[in-house]
């Protein structure tokens, strides 16, 4: 018998998973009939969910979190027993923002320490001048691309919150928005970064995987009831949406993934504009191209796996930036969202690669390296971000004070 | 003492839809409605305005946006919370489900907002229908033209009378299990292919 399960989605490069478990028939195979819904912002994905028109839903990582800490209105119990792939996102600036960041040192291949100083020498000359605040935008505040600008602008001496404005834009309309000068660049993921390439509005200036390599950016979020009352339909989508992200980690399958993508039911732009974020070969917008390791990870290097350090560093950022107080059991309701026990469950039997931990400490490892796991072998790394600090998920406290105490350049 | 009188500010970039909640507002009494289709500059608007609801279609993608801006007293002096109450989940449910989110300013009394939220939802959902009923005339009116070119071809290439165009058509459509309309479709692309002037 088929499950109908319901997902809402954004049109988005990492809804891949999702996109070819429905289209490539993973999903029929485990017995789901997988229906997709486009959807126009994370608002709406996440009052469909808490009325239950979805089960569940392609989610920003921290989103899920947030939602338990009850910092959005209409939030439903939300769980993430499954991550939807790694990296994905850029740094895009206006044309003019980039040649002044040349013209201050920023290096043209994605490396995030030159471009941040850079950065943060305009933000000075500029306050020095009287001018308006920069402008970036990202797509939501409970979202990878808010915390990982802020996290590289901080670490270069820019303070995200009085350096510089941060507003919040829908992808699809971020190049539009530079390209009309209201914002002068912004964090979003792929195509929406190649958008202002095209458009020849933008220079994207460094990377999410050059800023933390291998760091989460999707999740599926999952509503706790519907999970709860349906726990073989979960782990039949869960292993649906394994064999998904196999098949889009495999080189030969991205002109055919794609071409998928690009369909009017998804992300309806061209599959050319989907392309470079699958290559890692990125148009930078000034007619070069930079390779970038790893810049979209849907499968390799544990790449769907709910690491609890990943939910643990969201709330210490959250904390970080003012959004929810430092506190044993916001820290614990963190920890409890991610869920590696169910997609443990879920694809032990399948013979899959496990971690055998729940946590890493992000930043650890300067190589690849095989994990100890459960029945194959498991290649992680390297990780890190790129100011060379780690992230100990049982050190949450004395990351968060450190943190505080970053001193202003 | 009577309450002041609640401004509600209505943001739909559908301007038939605007008007349609703003009539039902104005005719349950609520004279303060400002409606904005435009979402240009909108924090500016929002600060000045200081609406105490705000009624917004879900499908806007700027939702992100605005609900960030709530949450920032910088951007809004009176904070916003969302939404009317959250432990009244049937009228959150008939709202996401008309297709209409509402927010309020925080403290304001349940009692005082939700005969705006039940009017939002109904209008909302009146419109919906207006639009299904249109998009379905229209495909009917479609159909029939069709019907009649698919007629038109087969009484001249075929010499037969209209009535037995029209059988042929039918008795296809029922060995096929197709609609009428789809036969007829299929015929005036097919003699657009064979001789444009038999289609035109």
């Amino acid at each position: 018998m088929s499950h109908l399960v319901t997902a809402g989605f954004l049109p988005l490069l990492d809804s891949a998973l999702l996109v070819a478990a429905r289209e490539k028939g993973f999903a029929r195979e485990e017995g789901v009939e997988l229906l997709l819904v486009r959807e126009n912002s994370w608002a709406s994905i996440r009052d469909r969910l808490a009325v239950g028109h979805f089960n569940v839903a392609h989610m920003l990582a921290p989103m899920p979190i947030a939602c338990n800490l009850g910092l959005t209105p209409l939030a439903t119990r939300t769980i993430a027993p499954m991550a939807l792939g790694l990296g994905g996102n850029a740094v895009t600036v206006s044309q003019t923002l980039w040649d002044e960041m040349r013209g201050n040192g920023a290096a043209s291949d994605f490396e995030p320490r030159s471009a941040g100083e850079a950065l943060a020498a305009i933000v000075t000359q500029r306050a020095t001048q009287g001018l308006p605040l920069l402008r970036f935008a990202v797509v939501h505040p409970h979202s990878g691309h808010n915390y990982e600008l802020r996290y590289w602008l901080a670490a270069c001496g820019v303070d995200p919150d009085s350096d510089i404005e941060i507003v919040i834009v829908p992808p699809p309309l971020m190049a539009d928005a530079l390209g009309s000068q209201r914002i002068d660049g912004y964090c979003v993921g792929e195509p929406w970064n190649t958008a202002a390439v095209v458009k020849g509005v933008g220079r994207i200036a460094t990377a999410k995987a050059a800023i933390w390599r291998s760091s989460p950016e999707k999740v599926l979020g999952v509503a706790a009831d519907w999970a709860e009352a349906n726990p073989e339909t979960l782990t039949a989508l869960l292993r649906a949406l394994h064999r998904a992200a196999v098949w889009c980690g495999d080189p030969a399958n991205h002109g055919e993934l794609a071409a998928m993508l690009a369909g009017p039911a998804y992300v309806d732009r061209p599959a050319d504009w989907l392309l470079p974020a699958l290559s890692g070969t990125i148009r930078t917008g000034d007619g070069g191209e930079v390779t970038t390791r790893d810049f979209f990870l849907p499968h390799a290097k544990g790449a769907t796996f709910p690491w609890k350090s990943h939910a643990l560093w969201f709330y210490s950022q959250m904390v970080r930036w003012g959004q929810v107080a430092a506190s044993a059991r916001n820290e614990a309701i963190a920890r409890d969202t991610y869920r590696p026990d169910l997609y443990r469950s879920a694809l032990r039997e399948l013979g899959v690669a496990l971690p055998g931990a729940n946590a890493k400490v992000e930043g650890a490892l300067s190589a690849a390296t095989p994990v100890g796991s459960a029945g194959a072998s498991l290649v992680l790394g390297p990780d890190g971000f790129f100011d060379g600090v780690t992230f100990d998920p049982d050190e949450v406290s004395a990351y968060i004070e450190r943190q505080k105490r970053l001193p202003r350049v | 003492m009577k309450p002041a009188p609640l401004d509600v500010l209505v943001i739909d970039e559908n301007r038939i839809r605007a008007a349609v909640i703003e009539e039902g507002l104005r005719e349950a009494g609520y004279t303060d409605v400002t409606i904005i289709h435009d979402m240009a500059g909108i924090a500016a608007r929002i600060a000045t305005l200081e609406p105490d609801v705000i009624v917004i279609d879900l499908e806007n993608p700027n939702r992100d946006m605005l609900e960030n801006m709530f949450q920032l007293s910088r951007a809004v002096k009176r904070p916003i919370a969302m939404f009317v109450d959250r432990s009244d989940t049937a009228s959150i449910e008939a709202a996401v489900e008309a297709g209409v989110s509402a927010y309020v300013v925080d403290g304001l009394r349940k009692e005082r907002v939700k005969p705006i939220l039940d009017m939002a939802i109904s209008r909302f959902n009146a419109f919906s229908r207006m639009a299904r009923e249109l998009e379905d005339a229209r495909t009917e009116l479609e159909s029939r033209k069709l019907v009649d070119r698919a007629k038109g071809i087969l009484m001249k290439s075929r010499g037969l009378s209209e009535e037995e165009a029209y059988t042929l058509l039918r008795k296809t459509a029922m060995n096929q299990n197709r609609k009428i309309s789809e036969i007829a479709q299929s015929l005036v692309t097919a003699a657009g292919l064979l001789g444009p002037e038999d289609a035109s």
